[in-house]
């Protein structure tokens, strides 16, 4: 392997590389951020914008739980509660977990496959773009939805927004319009993202890297784009309907005009369940580049990871009326859709076990990133059994709609998806700023955020089997759902505590954070042979790679990775010692 | 898919012989053709879904003609801009031009014919996208076929003005091809559309 | 664990905090909820059991496989995967998903395909922003937020079959003791059984969001003994009582746009898109069980509905005091 052309870590960060760009007045600085079409910024640019509406929604959860901590309470009025937990919806899907991850894909992707752009650059700067005025557009509902002197107005009707409650007869105003096009602008973005994702990964790999050389990393995002193409897409096609018949007069779901108030849903949750795949694809992706590191142990079943995943995306795409089993179904539809959701379950099992193997027979070094991946393991697992039981069709008719339900996609989304991409800020920050993130607060961070996490999820489960549906803004003192609800509000709270601290720590380890140098976690993909923060063009000399692990070649030439080609046997190797 | 073949040298090692990988802006229509066809989709089910459902106002079997020949001019642009990209593969620029500017005419005399169509709809028949489910349905769906054409029509006018002026470059021959991929897909869009809306829907 | 966490927590909540929890799933009082809850033992035992083996696979790795202080440095082996290994825990799952499929499709058929026995009573419920009405066809009774319903024990099986539909958006029927929910849409039919096996009140209420008083769409069902529900039914099928000493508020009631809304059988009041209030006054709640059904409430109720449920579509009618009073005793008097 000593004649690879892969830059010797550290050489790219000797040659003095700087970011030209950070001199000039504050405008000019400005003016390069808004103009640029470099994957890296607008990265990061995704990733501030998803961390500033996390800030948001965050606080709209706040009020929530503020409102539910007693029976009866005034807090906030009926309207502004049911304002709120439509907002939180549709702010923490579309404009926090979406940007999140598409952030991290767009920093992450040509760096791994040692490409030096997207496919696409200007494109990319479009998405994000249209992403960004979609968040705008929503928020801006709180003053154009009745105008000023309705005195704050935004959408009520529910993140899934069930038709025909978004018909005008019963959504006046304009704030579900707002809602309606928010969604269609930023699903836009979306959509351009992830062609993005999938001809960069397909036609902008470094030489060398053949498919089944690519980190999985890539290929996870190949995965969701291809569910986001395929989801969002219905999404749009949805939001303009309902446009057609709150503008045009139109009759898709206008049920007295012989519409139907159930195609809506099929429609939403055509798009809605894919949805959350496309969410957690990023968050495995995470799993699988950081486990291997700090465990110092190549992926496990490399092949059976990428065929699960493919095996997820096609399922997942055949899964949505669970969410509809109360709506009505025929029996053998819903026996149907009983055995899809289960089937998931297998594809998502062996990504567990693979994982767990990975950690098997390793040295694991537990820095924070590498707590977030372990908590995201055992939180991840129970999210999944809560799905099982979810999908069995007389329990679900049980546990729709409350709070059970409400506890377990917080479960996926926050316990799965947020700790993944939390420690995927720890793993990474180094790289984008070229400081390390402080340990000693990443621990606080999340040790606090587990707390918070398990005080307020794991109770939540708990007023749903009492029978506690969701979307209520006060609730009856004498059902015995106060003291649990009480305890789900202080977990919120300590979560909130410990998003504080990730805040305090990104800022103030962007000031004074230790130089990281070019590769401070000893890993072996190709953005960690760059400087940190890479230059912009990422690569001095484009790279060559003649496995899926180059700086492990590097850094060990007695025991270097065969090249692995398709369909060769991988089973199990020892090295030489 | 990776193209690159196996080569070995004396000692087992891969040697890379030229990377090759596909065409980004084939990928990327390709894709992006694959969300339209979602999107596509949506709309279609919501149609096969409501088709007799309409409770009052004009039904299609009252209203609607077959639209035969324009279903021709259409179809037979995708055979015309297979004729222009060959003439460029060629270099015959005269001849790219000729059929790239029929494949213009064809689609504009479709798009023509479907405003015919809706001025009847609406003057005659006084079926507008508000009268009943029927209209939403109809005007969605094949507007949103006819917005297709339009901007696959803005695009082709792009590239033949860029040919009049001699700015078509042989290296832009494969952007060329990428974007005669879409109006195939706009045609056969029209397939679909053309056999739910006016063959099972009528 | 995690479920036996979750079942240990449900009683702990019912017991420690001294709330007996009338919508606990966990305490079936008719078949279909029975039926899931079996279900679900059987559910929360299989997924209990693959919670404690993988999460100790999970937390064995995590502790077992720590570096160490004295660590070398050196890198662990590198294993890339096997074939054998991956293969048995892509078939244990597989056959674990084959047995909750086949337990699960059974119970679906079993329910949802049921007949309906020849004694069965139909009862018909549509959802409106913001209560329920509820119309007994072969009894001629309309009725608001409180559903009467036979017990149906060994004896005398007598299950309820309803029919579920809407008058605007969508709602959720859903009384935690006695089955799962199902939905209201407009323009639909849905149907579900309930076959209640003890008398007592259970309360639910509307599981799908249908607008800003989602919260106050309550449900109390009663389920009766036979004789009770007889003598129940036999009252209801009686037309609004007629006492002179309220004339004054009667009067008030169909001269002040009541009527338009309500209705009151035997009375030119027949209104649709309000509650039937022919025997309001043997009701326990008013406003969908917003609030409990006494003078006093029903006064607010009457001169600002706002006061006690914003955003309902009843509107407050601009009644002097002497108006709302006189319509109160009318409608206590409605027995």
């Amino acid at each position: 392997m000593a004649g690879s052309s892969i830059p010797v870590p550290g050489g790219l960060g000797a040659t003095g590389v700087t970011d030209a760009e950070a001199e000039g007045t504050w405008l000019e600085v400005l003016h390069s951020w808004v103009v640029t079409a470099d994957h890296k910024k607008l990265g990061i640019m995704y990733v501030l914008y998803a961390l500033f509406f996390l800030a948001v929604g965050g606080i709209e959860a706040l009020i929530i739980r503020i409102q539910l901590f007693f029976p009866d309470n005034h807090f906030v009025s009926a309207e502004t509660f049911n304002r709120m937990f439509t907002m939180h919806g549709t702010t923490m899907i579309f404009f926090v977990a979406m940007p999140l991850v598409f952030g991290f894909g767009n920093y992450l992707v040509p760096l791994m496959l040692g490409a030096r752009d997207m496919a696409f650059p200007r494109l990319n700067a479009f998405s994000f773009w249209m992403s960004a005025f979609g968040g705008l557009l929503l928020y801006y509902s709180f003053i154009g939805g009745v105008g000023l002197q309705g005195a704050g107005s935004a959408p009520d009707v529910g993140w899934w927004a069930y038709s025909p409650l978004t018909a005008r007869a019963f959504s006046r105003g304009h704030s579900t319009d707002y809602w309606a096009l928010s969604l269609i602008v930023s699903g836009f973005g979306s959509i351009g993202v992830a062609i993005n994702f999938i001809a960069t990964a397909f036609c902008m790999r470094c030489k060398g890297m053949t498919l089944f050389r690519m980190p999985l990393l890539p290929w996870l995002y190949v995965v969701m784009s291809g569910l986001v193409i395929l989801a969002v897409s219905p999404l749009t096609a949805a939001q303009v309907m309902l446009t057609i018949d709150r503008y045009l007069g139109g009759h898709f779901f206008d049920t007295q005009a012989g519409g139907s108030a159930l195609i809506w849903a099929h429609f939403f949750w055509i798009f809605g369940h894919p949805e959350v795949y496309v969410l957690v694809m990023p968050a495995f992706a995470i799993m699988n580049e950081v486990i291997p590191v700090f465990s110092r142990k190549a992926i496990f079943g490399y092949p059976a990871m990428v065929a699960a995943s493919v095996a997820i995306g096609f399922v997942s795409l055949g899964v949505w009326a669970h969410h509809m089993f109360t709506i009505g179904m025929t029996s053998i539809g819903n026996a149907f859709f009983v055995l899809s959701t289960m089937l998931v379950g297998i594809p998502t099992g062996i990504k567990i076990f693979n994982w767990i193997a990975t950690m098997w027979g390793g040295k694991i070094r537990y820095t924070t990133a590498m707590l977030f991946c372990v908590g995201f393991l055992l939180q991840f697992l129970i999210a999944g059994l809560t799905g099982i039981i979810l999908s069995v069709e007389p329990f679900n008719l049980q546990l729709h709609n409350s709070y059970f339900v409400i506890a377990h996609f917080h479960y996926v989304i926050v316990g799965g998806i947020l700790f993944a991409i939390f420690g995927g800020i720890y793993y990474w920050f180094p790289k984008v700023t070229g400081r390390m993130l402080d340990e000693r607060l990443g621990k606080w961070n999340f040790w606090l955020f587990v707390i918070g996490f398990h005080v307020c999820f794991d109770v939540m489960h708990v007023p749903g089997v009492l029978g506690m549906p969701r979307s209520i803004y006060t609730y009856e003192a004498d059902r015995g759902w106060t003291t649990l609800n009480q305890i789900v509000s202080v977990g919120a709270a300590i979560q909130g505590i410990a998003i504080a601290i990730l805040v305090y720590n990104i800022i103030h380890s962007c000031l004074k954070g230790a130089v990281a140098g070019p590769d401070p976690w000893d890993a072996w993909t190709l953005e960690w042979t760059t400087s940190s923060p890479p230059p912009p063009y990422n690569f001095a000399i484009e790279p060559v790679v003649r496995s899926r692990r180059p700086l492990w070649d590097l850094k060990h030439p007695n025991d270097p990775d065969e090249p692995v080609e398709e369909g060769m046997s991988y089973s199990g190797r020892m090295p030489p010692s | 898919m990776s193209t690159i073949p196996m080569i070995r040298d004396v000692h087992g090692h891969v040697i890379d012989p030229e990377w090759k990988l596909p065409s980004r802006g084939r990928v990327g229509m390709f894709a992006l053709i694959v969300a339209e066809s979602a999107i596509f989709v949506i709309f279609v089910v919501a149609y096969v879904y409501n088709i007799g459902r309409s409770t009052y106002g004009p039904q299609p079997r009252q209203v609607l003609e077959l639209p035969i020949l324009n279903t021709i001019f259409l179809l037979s642009s995708s055979f015309t801009i297979v004729m222009a990209e060959r003439a460029l593969v060629k270099r015959a620029m005269a001849t790219f031009k000729a059929w790239w500017g029929l494949t213009i005419v064809l689609g504009v005399i479709f798009l023509l014919g479907t405003a015919q169509e809706w001025n009847k709809l609406i003057t005659v028949d006084h079926l507008t996208i508000s009268t009943n489910l029927f209209g939403t349905t109809f005007y969605s769906l094949v507007g949103l076929h006819a917005s297709h054409v339009i901007v696959g029509l803005i695009m082709l006018t792009t590239v033949l003005i860029f040919a009049l002026t001699g700015a078509l470059k042989p290296e832009h021959t494969e952007k060329v091809e990428v974007l005669a991929m879409y109006w195939h897909f706009v045609d056969w869009v029209w397939v679909v559309v053309f056999t739910v809306v006016y063959v099972i829907g009528r | 664990m995690l479920q036996a966490v979750l079942l240990l927590a449900a009683c702990v909540a019912r017991h420690a905090f001294a709330l007996d929890s009338n919508t606990s799933i966990f305490s079936p009082a008719a078949t279909p909820a029975k039926a899931s809850y079996d279900l679900s033992l059987f559910v929360l035992t299989i997924t209990g059991g693959i919670f404690v083996t993988v999460g100790s696979l999970i937390v064995y790795a995590a502790v077992r496989f720590r570096r160490r202080p004295d660590d070398d440095g050196s890198e662990p082996p590198q294993i890339f995967g096997s074939n054998q290994i991956e293969l048995s825990w892509t078939i244990i799952p597989v056959l674990i998903v084959v047995v909750m499929f086949l337990a699960t499709a059974r119970m679906i058929f079993a329910i949802q395909d049921a007949p309906e026995p020849p004694s069965a009573l139909d009862v018909t419920v549509i959802g409106h922003q913001f209560w329920w009405e509820f119309r007994y066809p072969a009894q001629h009774i309309t009725t608001a937020n409180e559903l009467h319903i036979p017990v149906s024990d060994t004896s005398t099986s007598r299950p309820t079959f309803m029919k579920l539909t809407s008058a605007d958006v969508i709602h959720s029927f859903w009384v935690p003791r006695l089955s799962g929910k199902i939905d209201l849409l407009p323009n639909r039919i849905n149907e579900m059984w309930i076959d209640p096996h003890t008398p007592g009140l259970y309360v639910g209420q509307c599981a799908q969001f249908c607008g800003v008083q989602h919260a106050k769409m309550l449900l109390r069902v009663y389920v009766d003994t036979p004789a009770q529900f007889a003598a129940w039914v036999k009252q209801e099928q009686q037309p609004g009582a007629q006492d002179p000493a309220v004339a004054a508020g009667r009067h008030d009631f169909e001269t002040q746009a009541c009527m338009n809304c309500h209705t009151i059988a035997g009375t030119p009041a027949r209104g649709q898109f309000g509650p039937d209030l022919t025997h309001l006054a043997s009701r326990k709640t008013i406003a969908s069980g917003a609030a409990d059904n006494t003078t006093e409430n029903l006064e607010r109720w009457i001169d600002n509905p706002d006061l006690i449920k914003t955003g309902s579509l009843m509107p407050a009618m601009h009644l002097t005091t002497d108006q709302v009073h006189d319509i109160t005793a009318y409608l206590n008097t409605l027995q």
